[in-house]
């Protein structure tokens, strides 16, 4: 639709915001490391799964949580590549997430599945 | 297509296309001015059709034990009131002035998307006459404009009515969404050099967070009702109290959308007025980046205040201590931009124009409003007042005397920037005082009559039990509502012939849509200016204003900015005032200009999206759906791969 | 520098797209607000999903086992973890695929490029298949959606993830064909940068439901 128009180096007023995308993108070299990386902590994801002394201790779930928010923040990171990208896109995207993320753990709390124990 | 332009000795013919003129020229608009009016004249039809409804509603609540209406239609009249009022009156006459004015404020030359700004059109118009169609069929809603499942599911709701209801709003987020991701991504990206986000209009800066508002709440509305049609439509369970479903879910997820949705409703009305206050009052807006950083804070906490809806429903002490606590902190950010509307006016040299009237409207009707929403956001207070009429003054207090007030001024206000001509000030007043006496005879008294018991949502009542009195004066203040109303709609259709010329800037607004022609000629601004302050105009004009204003600019040097080849700081160009000849004003072709060509495809895919609907609700009719879908893909495509612009050689 | 500014303002009032004020690409601007608008769609469904877990009277169930008093028919947890962990790694391959499709576009790497797109696509369609798998065999072992409130909200969370990447491979595959006809030039990075991230965004999405539907017991 629109032709690309991040080549501009005009009037920015945002400091920061400028840098034409192309140029900070990882390489291969990253990629490869990021996919090697996601892929073990998937299997290890599933491994965890299948202790049936573990999925019993109190750990189980959060270290899932765990492993599963490192993962999504990897591919947010490097994939979408927000680490290397405009300060304007992680204020568009952190800022809906975390709002989500409360409202996903209020909600949890209003229905009883998380509770506070005094 | 060079880049300096000698303009042609006579208006020359450029080869005239049928979307350029007539009918078509509407149908295929891309430019966002047409698009703010037709949102603007669609809203309008809907506020008198749902006027309408509200005054059989007031003349069935005249006398106890009426039957003007049966108990049935009763339903629908006020499920329809509340739900035209809201998604197809406030949202979309804010949306009028978010496309007439976002573009005009923040220098651009159009939206970011301009067919997807159509799209949103069209899809909005289709939906309401979904809604709306309803009628025809004897089969309005019924079910309250929240419809609480499981009472909206199959068993409980068998008809049609509430399909027409589940299917219309979902049809009518798909065109706040669109339009969402559109203003977005224009006020990010489309602003004037030098207009940093510090230096943008506060109506523009109410309109960017009322995006995000709509573009964070409506999906999880969507959601909601995607649960309901599937329910109604495919028998999933989830909200079958039988098969487990908690009762509640629908209610949560519903004011999850629904509270943000109220700041969607009100936050571009104090847009509004915080743009009509300091030009009459001939004064900077007091304290700009506190009300900005309060419009900010209001929406943020939005959401986290939702079940305050809900205290009846039982939810427990700590949900209840929590939600209370943060109802109570939105009043302070609210509070703050009150105050800071009095400051503006303190001290300046007001003028009363009906548009400063309206202004001032809502600054004391809405505060009337807020203090009994604050009343209620104390769970004991609320119990006693929940399902009452105390309730329905609370809400027509922020929602007729807040939003629709300062929807109101923003109609004088800008009415000469979209039509050329000033309404009339004469029946401007009458039209203001008679909506102001009986919006206040209309819904002070249901204060009393909701802590006298009188329950919401009863279609009759039995004489004797005090409710007659105030019954009767709610009735009156509807009538003169409606007088008012007719008012309003005598002087704007004659003030479209009769008014008198306004010129650029009628009111000496600050901003830079005062600084081009009224109505601006569809490229907006022959040259792109640059913007060295919060009050462009004022710098130039009226220095003395702008004296005490922050100019947050290291290398401050006022720019010539020329419109139309003549600078800005010889304001009333002589063609100014040659209203309604598209002459008046070198075309963009001659400027060498490109601007989006007009097309229908987004029409055309916005019918064949609400086709789908259509198919669905007439019992799921495949053939028609799968029709639609598919005229519905190939028009996106189409649209998709046409360039925006002419092809230049 | 001011007058530079309107200068060249006027030199892209005659035909090329204005810069924007931020300097980043609007089509770009608006997929990452719609993404922002994704996260709020899926929680609510997520929410949904938790918010019924362990609700529903009847099975199956998705972990445990149940007994049907009425038939006495028993039914084992039907979630199937190998097969979906299988599908996971699929979805996350095929992200790796999309990054080397879009610096394929950026370095003008037509053989590439095509090759990268079109593994992204068949990864994205191997996914959806694994998918289709997963639910024909519910429904044979007695899973719809109208059977308990697991079915509802499970059918419903993973099946909008599903309308999502058959939407994305639809867009991928109108890129490949362009690719195709007349090759994306380096100008079009941004469009099969716009389609990654919402290719991605897709996959982190799996990565929260894979691990709160399937993993957590």
């Amino acid at each position: 639709m629109a032709a690309d128009q991040s080549h501009s180096t005009l009037s920015h007023d945002e400091k920061g915001n400028a840098s034409p995308h192309e140029h900070t993108h990882p390489d291969w070299g990253t990629y490869k490391w990021v996919a090697l990386i996601l892929t073990l902590i998937t299997a290890l994801e599933v491994w965890i799964y299948y202790i049936p002394s573990f999925t019993k201790t109190k750990l189980f779930v959060p270290t899932l949580l765990t492993l599963s928010a490192v993962k999504f923040a990897i591919v947010v990171m490097f994939y979408m590549h927000l680490k290397y990208d405009a300060k304007l896109f992680r204020a568009l995207f952190l800022g809906p997430l975390i709002l989500a993320g409360f409202t996903i753990v209020g909600l949890l709390f209003l229905f009883g599945h998380l509770v506070i124990r005094g | 297509m060079a880049t300096t332009v000698s303009l042609p000795e006579t208006p020359h013919r450029e080869p005239t296309h049928k979307y350029e003129s007539g009918v078509w020229s509407w149908l295929a608009t891309t430019d966002h001015k047409r698009i703010g009016q037709l949102y603007l004249y669609t809203s309008l039809f809907w506020f008198i059709v749902g006027g309408i409804e509200a005054a059989i509603i007031r003349a069935q609540l005249y006398n106890p034990n009426s039957h003007l209406v049966t108990a049935q239609t009763y339903n629908e009249l006020f499920t329809m009131h509340g739900t035209t009022m809201i998604f197809l009156v406030i949202m979309p006459l804010s949306a009028a002035f978010f496309n007439f004015l976002i573009p005009l404020q923040i220098g651009a030359r159009d939206v970011a998307f301009p067919r997807l700004n159509a799209f949103s059109y069209w899809v909005f118009l289709f939906g309401g006459l979904f809604l709306n169609s309803s009628w025809f069929l004897h089969a309005a809603p019924n079910g309250g404009w929240f419809g609480y499942a499981p009472l909206t599911t199959r068993p409980f709701s068998p008809g049609l009515n509430i399909d027409f209801w589940v299917i219309g709003l979902q049809i009518l987020g798909i065109s706040s969404l669109a339009a969402g991701f559109n203003f977005i991504t224009t006020i990010i990206n489309m602003r004037a050099p030098g207009m940093h986000f510090m230096r943008m209009p506060i109506f523009s800066w109410m309109a960017f967070v009322t995006q995000f508002l709509i573009i964070l709440a409506f999906p999880i509305i969507t959601v909601a009702l995607t649960f309901l049609m599937l329910d109604r439509f495919f028998g999933t369970n989830f909200y079958e109290i039988q098969a487990g479903a908690d009762p509640l879910l629908w209610q949560h997820l519903f004011w999850l959308f629904g509270h943000p949705e109220v700041y969607i409703l009100i936050l571009p009305a104090f847009g509004l007025v915080s743009e009509v206050l300091p030009v009459f009052s001939r004064k900077p807006l007091f304290g700009y980046p506190v009300m900005v950083y309060s419009g900010i804070l209001i929406a943020t906490l939005g959401f986290g205040v939702w079940a305050h809806h809900m205290f009846a429903a039982g939810m427990g002490p700590i949900a209840d201590a929590f939600f209370s606590i943060t109802t109570m902190l939105i009043a302070i950010p609210t509070g703050v931009k009150i105050f800071n509307w009095l400051g503006t006016m303190w001290g300046g040299s007001l003028r009363f124009t009906t548009a400063m009237k309206f202004a001032i409207g809502l600054v004391a009707l809405f505060t009337i409003g807020g203090i009994s929403g604050v009343m209620h956001s104390s769970p004991p207070s609320d119990l006693q007042q929940t399902d009452s009429y105390f309730i329905v003054a609370h809400f027509h207090y922020v929602l007729f005397g807040g939003s629709m007030m300062g929807l109101f001024a923003g109609l004088y206000f800008y009415y000469p920037k979209i039509t050329g001509r000033l309404l009339n000030e004469k029946l401007g007043n009458w039209h203001f005082w008679l909506t102001a006496i009986g919006m206040n005879l209309t819904f002070f008294p249901m204060h009393f009559l909701g802590l006298d018991g009188m329950p919401r949502r009863i279609s009759s009542y039995d004489a004797g039990q005090g409710w007659e009195s105030n019954n009767h004066l709610a009735s009156y203040g509807a009538a003169l509502i409606v007088l008012g109303t007719i008012f309003f709609a005598y002087n704007w259709f004659t003030s479209l012939r009769r008014g008198a010329v306004a010129g650029n800037d009628p009111w000496g607004g600050a901003t830079l849509e005062w600084m081009i022609p009224s109505p601006p000629p569809d490229y907006n601004f022959a040259t792109i200016p640059k913007v060295t302050s919060r009050y462009p105009l004022w710098d130039r004009k009226s220095p003395e204003l702008t004296v005490n204003v922050p100019h947050d600019s290291q290398d401050e040097q006022k720019m010539d900015v020329k419109i139309g080849g003549q600078s800005t700081g010889t304001a009333s160009a002589p063609s100014d005032t040659k209203l309604n000849a598209p002459h008046a004003h070198p075309s963009a072709r001659q400027l060498g200009i490109m601007m989006p060509t007009p097309t229908t495809k987004p029409l055309i895919a916005a019918f064949a999206l609400g086709t789908v609907f259509v198919g669905l609700i007439m019992h799921k009719n495949l053939p028609i759906m799968l029709t639609a879908a598919a005229i519905f893909v190939f028009s996106l495509y189409n649209w998709l791969l046409t360039p925006l612009e002419p092809e230049h050689h | 520098m001011a007058t530079a500014a309107i200068d060249t303002h006027d030199a892209h009032a005659g035909g090329e797209h204005p810069p924007t004020s931020t300097g980043l690409n609007n089509t770009k601007v608006a997929i990452w607000a719609f993404i922002g608008s994704e996260c709020f769609f899926f929680a609510s469904l997520i929410s949904t999903y938790l918010i019924y877990r362990g609700r529903s009277p009847v099975g199956p169930f998705p972990h445990d086992t149940w007994k049907d008093p009425a038939t006495g028919h028993v039914f084992k947890g039907i979630l199937n973890i190998p097969i979906t962990s299988v599908s996971t790694f699929v979805l996350l391959m095929s992200s790796l695929a999309m990054v080397l499709a879009h610096s394929a576009v950026v370095r003008g790497d037509r053989k590439s490029s095509k090759i990268w797109l079109a593994a992204t696509a068949f990864l994205g369609a191997t996914f959806l298949g694994f998918q289709a798998y997963e639910f024909t065999s519910f429904v044979h072992e007695g899973l719809t959606i109208h059977t308990n409130l697991f079915g509802s909200s499970f059918f419903v969370l993973t099946g909008f993830h599903g309308a999502h990447v058959t939407a994305g491979v639809i867009w991928l595959l109108t890129l490949l064909s362009i690719d195709m006809k007349r090759g994306l030039t380096p100008d079009e990075a941004i469009n099969v940068d716009v389609c990654a991230l919402y290719w991605h965004f897709v996959d982190v999405v799996w990565i929260a439901i894979f691990t709160l539907v399937y993993l957590i017991k």
